[in-house]
């Protein structure tokens, strides 16, 4: 598994210097991670066919070596109900920056968390857990811990969240599965333990969690400046 | 690498007194350990003569007697060459005062100290630092001795990257009553760094708490002194400075942007029950009280008044460090206030904060911190004295001291501090309890408690 994932962040580091979507999807897969249903798609054909095994709705995302900021760019479409909307959606991503194709994927909704990891200087592997989405950097509330976590760490990351009630249940919503957010964590911060080698940080952005399931919607995996 | 040495020498070589200049740095170590400490000094100079009498070494080597530690305050380029000697003579480990390398861009003569130092399995603070402070053993400050205030003996040792605000600490240490076993300032700190300091002091039997001031961690050097703070089973208190420091890199994940250096050093202290001071009333505070209470815990806390404010402004401190402070059951109010003095059983608030008011006598504080010490609803106990009642004498604090000695939870008090009131203060502090001259300060005592117990 982790050699997969390793010959996955080599070939990544040597053709595109980082880890487009879809191969950060294959790496957590490979880990045990909960990611949704996924299919790198090229044609409409494929898109098409995608939709009839899936359903809708579906979200798409560009696939580019040249957009690291998907969102930024128009490249991030979600809710896509319709065959309409597919085609539509493939067309204008045709026009972005190094288009190389789309990432269709289930949609889940939820609790939007950011899970995330870096190699610190001073501590080495750290992991990271938030309340993530967009405004993640507005609200800032996030809690750091050493990794590899344990069960108890995760404990203590989430009562140190300041929007912790919003993972307990809020106003009607069911609180979060805590059971598979603490094996996401445990899982991701012995994976970046392992690789702390091979990779500088990785934002899992968001990671849905409901009562049933904790999923990284999104992957950005930043590799060492000094790998060539 | 043995650094027992380093701490009770009895026998010290200074390489480098000046046989012209009294002030020269040296000079200094060399008078202030010959005329105030136990151990046997040696003066050096490659130039020989004598020193206030005394012969002066031309070489290390030259000393018939052997050599515990060495002092050294050359210029930077004489150490590698210095620290040689030292080693071929045997001495036991070496301090150097002298500055002029990693931190003047010297990494080069920095790495040489290392290099002779490691091959020689030879333990050396600094550079570029103050040395060792071992109350009533050695003293390497080049500050001579009039000048400094020494905190009484005691089990608080302090670790600081910074000579600087480590003597500063002494003094204040000092006018707070805080003991101390052992000040060491690591400067550069080129091979003894927190770590190996860590784990000597965490089996340092006259050491009960370990404070750092630090600036900042080399490589994984962050995560080996926690990985040796998990395995201390005293509390360790961390004051770090440069806090805004760091996150200035573009970066281009929101973790590396959200994970900034001091958010990452303080959520993992945090997650490994490393107390965290963010300045130096919080260092002082919480060395105070963990210095008398390495294993309380402190989660709700009785607060005992003869002032409404003092009351209110204690409970705001409380609540606001994430303390509770639980109403008191009316039975058990019921009860106390049938064992107040008459002349204040109508006009007492005893729901928590118990307010006596300022017509309470001695007794009356005696027996309400005896309720509290007794009653389950509490687990920490805050006294708000104030010296000017009419009610009561300079020796209450030692009396409610008596109380606690024989009580299971921790007792906190606030004193002002003038002299006036010098004898209600040393009441407290003779007895081991934590006094603060500050509502703040003392709300901050219990905070270090909990937090110590609360990991």
């Amino acid at each position: 598994m982790l050699r997969n994932i390793r010959e996955i962040l080599s070939l990544s580091a040597s053709q595109y210097g980082w880890v487009m979507e879809p191969d950060a999807k294959d790496i957590l897969r490979l880990a045990g991670i909960d990611v949704p249903l996924y299919r790198w798609v090229k044609t409409p054909d494929e898109a098409l066919e995608f939709a009839r095994t899936q359903g809708y709705p579906l979200a798409m995302k560009i696939v580019s070596p040249q957009v690291l900021h998907k969102s930024d760019v128009g490249g991030v479409i979600v809710g896509i109900n319709t065959q309409e909307a597919l085609l539509a959606g493939f067309e204008k991503m045709t026009h972005l920056t190094g288009f190389t194709g789309v990432l269709l994927e289930e949609m889940c909704q939820g609790i939007e968390l950011i899970v995330g990891a870096k190699i610190d200087f001073q501590f080495g592997p750290v992991c990271m857990l938030g309340i993530g989405g967009v405004s993640v950097e507005i609200y800032q509330d996030t809690v750091i811990r050493m990794a590899p976590v344990e069960k108890k760490d995760v404990e203590s990351m989430v009562a140190h969240l300041k929007a912790h009630s919003l993972l307990q249940g809020f106003r009607g919503t069911k609180p979060i599965n805590m059971a598979a957010l603490s094996q996401l964590l445990i899982t991701f911060s012995s994976l970046v333990t392992e690789l702390s080698d091979a990779i500088e940080s990785i934002d899992l952005n968001p990671v849905i969690c409901n009562e049933e399931r904790c999923v990284a919607a999104d992957a950005r995996i930043i590799l060492p400046p000094t790998r060539s | 690498m043995d650094l027992n040495p380093l701490f009770a020498p009895a026998s010290l070589a200074v390489c480098g007194v000046s046989l012209s200049n009294d002030r020269h740095p040296a000079n200094v170590i060399y008078n202030k350990n010959l005329l105030r400490f136990p151990v046997t000094v040696y003066p050096v100079n490659p130039r020989g003569g004598t020193l206030r009498g005394e012969k002066v070494y031309t070489a290390i080597d030259q000393i018939e007697n052997d050599i515990d530690l060495a002092v050294i305050a050359l210029r930077a380029e004489l150490v590698p060459e210095t620290l040689q000697q030292c080693i071929s003579k045997k001495v036991k480990g070496a301090v150097v005062i002298s500055g002029g390398f990693a931190e003047a861009g010297r990494q080069d003569l920095q790495e040489q100290l290392l290099t002779i130092a490691t091959r020689a399995d030879f333990p050396f603070i600094g550079p570029n630092c103050l040395g060792i402070y071992a109350p009533s053993q050695v003293d390497t400050f080049f500050l001579p001795s009039e000048r400094m205030i020494y905190p009484d003996k005691g089990n608080v040792a302090v670790i600081s990257q910074s000579g600087g605000i480590l003597v500063d600490l002494l003094v204040k240490f000092a006018g707070e009553g805080i003991g101390l076993s052992l000040a060491v300032s690591i400067g550069n700190k080129a091979l003894v760094k927190e770590e190996q300091l860590l784990q000597f002091l965490a089996n340092d039997p006259a050491t009960s708490v370990i404070a750092f001031y630090i600036e900042g961690f080399g490589e994984n050097e962050g995560r080996k002194f926690v990985n040796a703070a998990r395995k201390c089973q005293k509390p360790v208190i961390v004051m770090k400075a440069g806090k805004t420091h760091g996150g200035q890199r573009a970066v281009s994940s929101h973790t590396a942007s959200l994970a900034g250096d001091y958010k990452v050093l303080s959520d993992i202290f945090a997650q490994y029950g490393i107390v965290e001071a963010k300045n130096e009333l919080e260092l002082l505070s919480f060395c105070e009280s963990l210095s008398s209470y390495q294993n309380s815990s402190a989660k709700k806390i009785g607060i005992i008044t003869s002032s409404g404010g003092h009351g209110a402004m204690a409970v705001d401190a409380c609540l606001a460090h994430g303390l509770e402070v639980p109403m008191l059951p009316e039975a058990d109010q019921h009860s106390l206030r049938e064992s107040l003095s008459p002349s204040i059983r109508t006009i007492a608030a005893l729901g928590n904060p118990i307010d006596l008011t300022g017509s309470a006598v001695e007794d009356d504080f005696a027996t309400a911190t005896s309720s509290l010490f007794e009653s389950v609803q509490v687990d920490c106990v805050l006294i708000l004295l104030l010296p000017y009642l009419p009610g009561i004498s300079s020796d209450l604090s030692a009396r409610i001291s008596q109380l606690a000695k024989k009580a299971d939870k921790p007792l906190i008090a606030y004193v002002p501090h003038v002299e006036k009131y010098r004898m209600l203060i040393d009441g407290f502090e003779f007895n081991q309890v934590p006094v603060s001259p500050s509502i703040e300060g003392a709300v901050l005592m219990v905070e270090a408690l909990h937090r110590r117990s609360s990991c």
